[in-house]
């Protein structure tokens, strides 16, 4: 069976399924349940500075978006960093980590952006044991206002200087947590590298307004008849997170920056995707929310499972394997042609594919009296449309056109050589055109 | 509790009251708004869709399932009476598993469709229940149509010509308006007075006069409708019950299938509904699985349905055979009556074996049975009707008959089969084609 035991930054965890820091961390009893449920390891709950805690509100924190039979897509919240004075978390995590020493603990930490503040804290931690720092720079609702969390990871030049801070003040590993709230990720994954810092998590949630209360026009969650835009996070967000961490990972100058991939991951597919487009290891919260601690149990037997499938006998073994296969569009084969077919045994005639075809595509798909849907190939530009539409898995695939064999939509032969769009005649900026 | 299962003869209160109001509970509950939401979620939107193709009353049925999925079974309910004003009564009787469900792609796919019958009943429970009626009269034509017969067909027709504008009077030879639907089907179709509380809805469209106690031949004349009124239409289903043409058939116990099920509707108190300890039901049709599963479920000890041909020549769709064989009813296949004895009162039934194509086997068995219901059909009565044709009053597509100025639907007419959602479709039909050529 694949060993799943994980070392990241040094760090070492039973797997590489790791709690984000979020409200499933925020006290010892949570954490200590999520370690017997078999999670590698825990971000703790964001640690603000000394002093009277943060307050957070006593209305709903959470926003939802659902699919059939209420299952959920996308979760929001507007929860701050943990409102329980740090000396009762450094005391329960100093406790913890004596229990679980092959667990990794991390400090997930937000102080203002004040040198003293961080150098100041940070040994302080330091001393319950703890096996590393994350940097809190994502928080977008509630701490950005004052001028913390995201407000700092917006800026490159702020993550640089508290990165370096950090460095300077401790030996431990040091994570800087993204916000994906900006234009180009490689800003700040580059700053956090400039800075010094040992790796970056991404993503931390996005910013968002869930849904609309029509009755009482207020945003939600609502309270007391008004909304606040909130970090918005699960299944929903996955697709962005994985773009984002494959740009990190794609980069030359930040290939080597470790990534610890968070966003949506729910199942150990999920996970399995984040580690090959570069993660080293992952961050779960919006799954363990939803459906308990237990799910871990699923991520770690599916990941051995297909692992062993494939051979693979560490999770180092595939860290980046898609990476290289990530390019820029004007990269890709314009010469590699396919075309939709749809299998008559498997087709239920449901018309999906010819509905969306004929209205919304290229009007590809002909349908006949009885309900026959077949594809007309000099029609078909492979968009993929009806496969993705269609509500029976395989039942519309995408056929490659052999070399030499005629696209009948063209009028010509399917090309042998690799040709994009740099080199295409149609580009005026093309390098093959003189 | 006086009487038990065992209880010689026929007798009332078999059962007590707590069991008997349990057997005749809502057959499929209504979904709850949850449950809406899953099942409506399963559909997949088709193109040109097949339900549709298959409902005889050509309801939207994608487009009302979406309205539920986005939380509007109010514009889902509008969606399914725009075509068929009777959908409520239809999403409680449609044999949905021979037409909209059958053809669902799921259905195909997966041997699972979605539940197209239960979802209406969702959307048209939720405006009729809150007492909403979708529609509105168009400005009065002064026009005067006159509907005879108050079941699916003639209240179709009496409220689209309504909707049109036009005064309507709707006549019928019972007490209650309704037909079939309050008279004829099973009590756990349509509870909690259900048909009742449909035609009340339906008429507040307005412009809709509804006189009971009266019909054609008692009351009524064809020729003084004809006078009386711009137009006639004809819902008069059929009146009369076929004989079983067997010696014994007079005596006491040996009743019409017909009689049972409507007394039984109209029953305040079910425990003083009379029931035979030895029941048997002669036919196949969804007349006799209603007789034999209500007989069974008033308490008679033993219910045998029998019918002459095989089970897949039965004009009752598999579920409801399912349904009576799963109330314990025994269906006994490719058997005839032959005689019915007994001494004043029917003590048994002799019945014999018959191949596929009817010819007798020779092979006889007696059912002892305390009372008979016959269930083999039922036949148009009326004199000085327009053109017959196969013993029903004949029409074309648009519902004329052979007499300029008389429409006609529903199971009195020929064409479609005889379900409540046809006659609904062809009193609509018709009643377009009366205000087209009112219109003119």
């Amino acid at each position: 069976m694949a060993n799943l035991e994980s070392e990241f930054v040094g760090i070492k965890s039973p797997n590489p399924f790791w709690l984000a820091s979020a409200p499933p961390t925020d006290k010892e009893y949570n954490v200590r349940r999520a370690f017997e449920a078999g999670w590698g390891g825990v971000v703790w709950k964001t640690l603000g500075a000394e002093g009277p805690p943060v307050v957070n509100v006593n209305g709903p924190r959470y926003g939802a978006i659902h699919g059939a039979d209420r299952r959920l897509l996308g979760l929001n919240n507007i929860e701050l960093i943990t409102d329980r004075p740090l000396e009762v978390n450094l005391e329960e995590m100093a406790r913890v980590k004596r229990d679980y020493p092959d667990h990794a603990l991390i400090a997930s930490v937000m102080v203002p952006c004040e040198e003293d503040e961080w150098k100041r804290i940070l040994p302080m931690i330091a001393e319950t044991g703890c096996d590393g720092f994350e940097l809190n720079f994502g928080c977008p609702h509630g701490m950005a206002e004052r001028g913390m969390g995201a407000a700092v990871g917006q800026v490159p030049e702020y993550i640089e200087m508290v990165s370096r801070w950090c460095k300077e003040a401790t030996d431990l590993p040091v994570i800087v947590k993204l916000t994906p709230n900006i234009t180009n990720i490689l800003h700040p994954a580059e700053a956090a590298l400039r800075g010094g810092a040992d790796a970056v998590s991404l993503i931390n949630t996005i910013n968002s307004i869930t849904t609309v209360n029509l009755d009482a026009m207020s945003p939600e969650p609502m309270i007391d008849g008004k909304g606040t835009h909130g970090g918005y996070c699960g299944p929903a967000v996955k697709p962005i997170a994985l773009n984002m961490v494959a740009e990190i990972a794609r980069n030359p100058e930040t290939a080597k920056l470790p990534i610890s991939g968070i966003g949506g991951i729910t199942t150990w597919r999920d996970a399995a995707e984040f580690i090959a487009l570069g993660a080293g290891n992952v961050q779960v919260c919006t799954a363990a929310m939803t459906y308990g601690f237990k799910i871990v149990q699923e991520m770690i037997s599916g990941l051995s499972q297909w692992m062993d499938e494939k051979g693979y006998e560490s999770t180092a073994d595939f860290v980046g394997m898609a990476t290289p296969n990530v390019t820029d569009w004007q990269y890709l084969n314009l010469n590699h042609i396919t075309k939709a077919e749809i299998n008559q045994d498997d087709c239920i005639s449901c018309g999906r594919c010819y509905a969306a075809c004929e209205d919304t595509s290229h009007q590809a798909i002909e349908m006949s009296e009885d309900r026959v849907f077949t594809v007309k190939d000099d029609e078909c530009v492979a968009c993929n449309l009806c496969v993705n539409v269609c509500p029976v898995e395989n039942c519309i695939t995408m056929r490659t056109l052999e070399t030499g064999e005629l696209d009948e939509r063209t009028g010509k032969p399917v090309e042998a050589d690799y040709g994009n769009w740099t080199a295409h005649p149609n580009n005026p900026m093309s390098t093959a055109a003189e | 509790m006086s009487n038990t299962p065992f209880s010689n003869g026929i007798q009332a209160a078999r059962l007590d009251s707590v069991e008997l109001t349990e057997n005749f509970g809502d057959l499929h509950p209504r979904f709850d708004d949850h449950e809406a939401l899953v099942a409506s979620d399963r559909c997949y939107f088709c193109h040109d869709a097949p339900c549709m193709t298959a409902c005889p009353t050509d309801i939207d049925i994608p487009l009302f399932i979406r309205q539920i999925a986005t939380g509007t079974p109010e514009a889902a309910a509008k969606t399914i009476f725009d075509q068929n004003i009777l959908g409520g009564m239809c999403a409680r009787v449609c044999p949905t598993e021979t037409l909209c469900e059958q053809v669902c792609v799921r259905e195909t796919a997966e041997g699972n469709p979605v539940e197209i019958g239960r979802l209406q009943r969702y959307a048209t429970d939720k405006l009729v229940d809150a007492g909403q009626h979708p529609f509105e009269r168009a400005a009065s034509t002064g026009k005067k149509i006159a509907v005879v017969g108050a079941g699916p067909a003639g209240l179709s027709a009496a409220h689209r010509l309504a909707m049109h504008g036009h005064d309507i009077t709707v006549y019928d030879a019972r007490a209650k308006a309704g037909g079939l639907n309050e008279f004829g089907i099973a009590a756990y179709k349509s509870v909690e007075s259900f048909a009742e509380r449909e035609v009340d809805w339906l008429l507040k469209i307005g412009g809709i006069t509804v006189e009971t106690g009266k019909k054609l031949g008692d009351g009524l004349s064809l020729e003084g409708l004809k006078t009386e009124f711009d137009a006639v239409f004809l819902g008069i289903g059929l009146g009369g019950v076929n004989a079983l043409g067997v010696d014994g058939e007079d005596k006491d116990g040996v009743d019409d299938a017909v009689d049972f099920i409507a007394e039984l509707r109209q029953a305040d108190d079910l425990s003083k509904m009379a029931i035979g300890r030895d029941v048997v039901v002669i036919g196949g049709g969804m007349t006799a699985v209603d007789a034999a599963v209500q007989a069974k479920l008033l308490g008679a000890l033993n219910v045998s349905l029998v019918y002459r041909r095989g089970k897949d020549r039965m004009n009752a769709s598999e579920f409801e055979q399912d349904l009576a064989a799963s109330k314990g009813v025994r269906i006994i296949t490719n058997a005839s009556p032959k005689g019915v004895i007994g001494n004043g009162a029917v003590r048994e039934i002799e019945l014999e074996y018959t191949d596929n194509d009817l010819k007798p086997t020779g092979q006889t068995v007696r059912l002892q049975a305390d009372q008979v219901f016959k269930a083999i059909g039922q036949t148009l009565e009326g004199e000085g009707l327009p053109a017959l044709e196969w013993g029903k009053i004949k029409v074309d597509d648009s519902g004329r008959t052979s007499v300029d100025g008389i429409w006609a639907g529903g199971d009195c007419a020929t064409g479609g089969d005889d379900l409540t959602v046809t006659a609904v479709a062809e009193g609509r039909d018709a009643a377009e084609d009366i205000h087209a050529k009112l219109s003119a």
